[in-house]
């Protein structure tokens, strides 16, 4: 394998992360407040349909990306009033959620099916982008990949020695307690949640106007779902879902190193590599129960009901 | 802040979980009504095409039971699961798996004559569902894996197998190079009820299908087991039931009667293999369960529903011009509005507040 190829595998690695990154960070957050969230592949699904119908109509790829972020939280608050107001069941509530996504995103995009935009352009950072292979990959990428590693900082940083980062702990391993001195209990959970909506709809963004720049019915092709494995996986830890993202990305592409080396193989069977990896990872995380269950936040998945 | 809050009732009310269906179809007709106006179509005549036009003939009808005979068997199968609290979401893969699996045997024997050749395929397409949802049963048993994520895993690996075949090794070689199958041999097609329509025999196997399971759940002990699994695990080890031997059977019934639907669909209404084998059924029969409270006869009248949605939207493409993918937008609506109107069965809605707490119940939910 040539040196040119290697770095384009990394290249490519570093874009196809990219999506998983976004996606699982904003569910953290959200699993973090004690919500869990099945909805991200619907959500990531309008955020990619109405950033790309948005980009196409007004003619800023940036505008898309501001309607993608307003369509993830859109969604996302549908969720949070059915799931927190209405203290649904939420799994069926998620299921819900990426089933509506799904069909309203097609429905919406069925006109702008084939169409093709520009998207957005790579933006190399001055010097650091002329580094020898460094410079390839890692700073001469469009500008969400470098928002991703912005929000990764910001999260790890909330989360390690920001208030904020307690109080969001403190809703998702004891609401009531969390209640008992204080803290909104319903409004947080309400801010992670619309936080994993925008999340989830920039991802969608990164889908249709950098990654693949066009739309099509279902194009997330379960990133949302990988996404939620990944935060396990990460036992609920930023840095973690940064380096799972990766090897996802890795995983993801691993026909251009097949190529590299001179092998053929059917795309389709290639295609299922990241969800052969997905199911790998859950047994793993699984055999490992009690450390799962340590970093799980304790009250995951249970409504809560404010004392009047 | 509005005048009404809700209160916990002392006992989920049953005359509510099935009102709460009804509110959920009138809620997402208004909501279509509303939606339909917004672009720029007569309400009432885009409903009636959507819901009332596909059904106004004989024709209507039997391609009516052409749906809902798959999602009649998804469902059926998912209702199993569901109520042993198993959160299988892999009927879709378990579909394909089964017309893959059934496909591929009908394609080895397209020069064989006899009627052996058809009861040999859909075994062997109930079998490959089966072993698909095995898979997931080991995951779960074996290794403790979360089945909603894999269950959704497998189902793109089902997908990807399928495209697989039909791009490459089962791709017909005098098809003028589309991802098609050859056409299977009459052998190997299931018998129409009428020469006249495309319905049939598989709509006897989804009604077959629901009379065993409703047997099944209200008269035998394996059926009170799996219920009180689903209502109370503890309960459930406390009586001494075998857990894992009740989730596999719940995963490998689902699995063959998910197969069963999907070789039934490619050697009835389909004919060969293609990429677009399901339209969705394995997700829509989700729908169908809930919709059906997880019921067996619930869920006949539910995948009436659903089938409809499917013949609304190809009836809405043609005639009002709009896109097909408003099938999905309605069955998304349908259970949104189907999961609030459910708040109704444990909760009601009160005038003042009440003076009394409600307290913070952690009631996991009633769906």
């Amino acid at each position: 394998m040539d040196f040119e190829l290697f770095t384009n595998i990394l290249f490519a690695t570093l874009r196809t992360g990219t999506p998983l990154i976004l996606i699982a960070l904003g569910e953290m957050v959200c699993e973090k407040s004690g919500v869990l969230n099945l909805g991200q592949e619907g959500m990531v699904l309008m955020g990619a349909a109405l950033g790309f119908i948005a980009a196409v109509v007004t003619g800023h790829a940036g505008l898309g990306i501001i309607a993608a972020i307003l369509a993830g939280m859109m969604m996302s608050v549908l969720f949070a009033f059915l799931a927190v107001t209405l203290v649904s069941n939420q799994v069926a509530t998620g299921l819900a959620l990426t089933i509506f996504g799904t069909g309203l995103s097609g429905f919406l995009g069925a006109g702008y099916v084939g169409m093709a935009i520009d998207g957005i352009a790579p933006f190399p950072i001055p010097f650091l982008s002329d580094i020898p292979v460094i410079g390839k990959v890692l700073f001469s990428h469009d500008p969400l990949v470098y928002v991703s590693w912005v929000m990764f900082g910001l999260i790890f940083w909330c989360f390690r020695s920001t208030r904020l980062g307690l109080i969001i702990r403190a809703v998702g391993e004891n609401p009531e307690a969390a209640n008992a001195i204080g803290i909104p209990v319903m409004k947080v959970r309400y801010g992670a949640i619309l936080f994993g909506g925008a999340m989830a709809g920039l991802a969608g963004a990164y889908l249709s106007l950098v990654y693949t720049p066009m739309w099509s019915e279902g194009m997330s092709a379960g990133r949302g779902w990988i996404a939620l494995a990944l935060v396990v996986f990460a036992s609920w830890k930023a840095e973690r879902i940064l380096l799972g993202a990766y090897l996802f990305g890795a995983a993801s592409i691993l026909h251009l190193v097949l190529q590299g080396l001179g092998f053929e193989a059917s795309p389709n069977l290639l295609a299922m590599l990241p969800y052969g990896a997905t199911i790998i990872v859950l047994v793993i995380i699984a055999s490992d129960a009690a450390k799962a269950k340590l970093s799980t936040p304790l009250a995951l998945g249970r409504p809560y009901r404010p004392q009047v | 802040m509005f005048n009404i809050t809700l209160e916990k009732r002392p006992s989920d009310s049953k005359t509510m979980s099935y009102l709460s269906p009804l509110f959920a179809v009138i809620l997402t007709l208004i909501s279509g009504g509303l939606l339909f106006s917004a672009l720029g179509q007569d309400p009432f005549h885009a409903l009636y095409t959507f819901f009332i036009a596909p059904l106004t003939d004989v024709y209507g009808w039997t391609e009516l039971g052409v749906k809902v005979a798959p999602l009649t068997l998804c469902a059926i199968g998912l209702m199993l699961c569901f109520k042993a609290r198993i959160w299988n979401i892999g009927a879709e893969g378990q579909f394909i798996l089964g017309g893959l699996g059934g496909g591929y045997i009908a394609l080895e024997l397209l020069e064989a004559e006899g009627f052996w050749v058809l009861p040999v395929v859909l075994f062997c397409g109930a079998l490959s569902g089966l072993l698909w949802g095995a898979l997931t049963a080991l995951l779960k048993t074996r290794f403790g894996a979360n089945e909603i994520l894999t269950t959704i895993m497998l189902n793109y690996i089902a997908l990807n197998w399928l495209l697989y075949g039909v791009h490459g090794p089962l791709k017909d070689p005098d098809g003028f190079n589309f991802p098609e199958s050859a056409l299977f041999s009459d052998f190997a097609t299931l018998p129409v009820l009428s020469d006249d329509y495309r319905l049939n025999i598989s709509i006897f196997f989804a009604l077959f299908a629901v009379a065993v399971v409703w047997a099944l759940m209200s008269k035998t002990l394996l059926g009170f087991q799996i219920a009180v699994l689903g209502e109370d695990k503890a309960a459930a080890r406390f009586a001494g039931f075998k857990e894992e031997r009740l989730i596999w059977f719940v995963l490998l019934a689902c699995g063959a009667l998910a197969g069963l639907a999907g070789v039934s669909e490619v050697t009835g209404s389909v004919g060969q293999l293609n990429p677009y084998i399901s339209p969705g059924y394995g997700y829509a029969a989700i729908i169908v369960v809930f919709l059906g409270r997880m019921h067996p006869v619930g869920i006949v009248f539910a995948s009436m529903l659903l089938a409809l949605t499917y013949m609304g939207g190809e009836m809405a493409q043609m005639d009002l011009a709009l896109p097909k993918s408003l099938t999905g937008l309605f069955q998304g609506m349908l259970l949104f509005y189907l999961l609030a109107c459910d708040l109704l069965i444990s909760y009601r809605i009160v005038r003042k507040p009440a003076a009394r707490a409600i307290g913070s119940s952690s009631n996991s939910a009633q769906a």
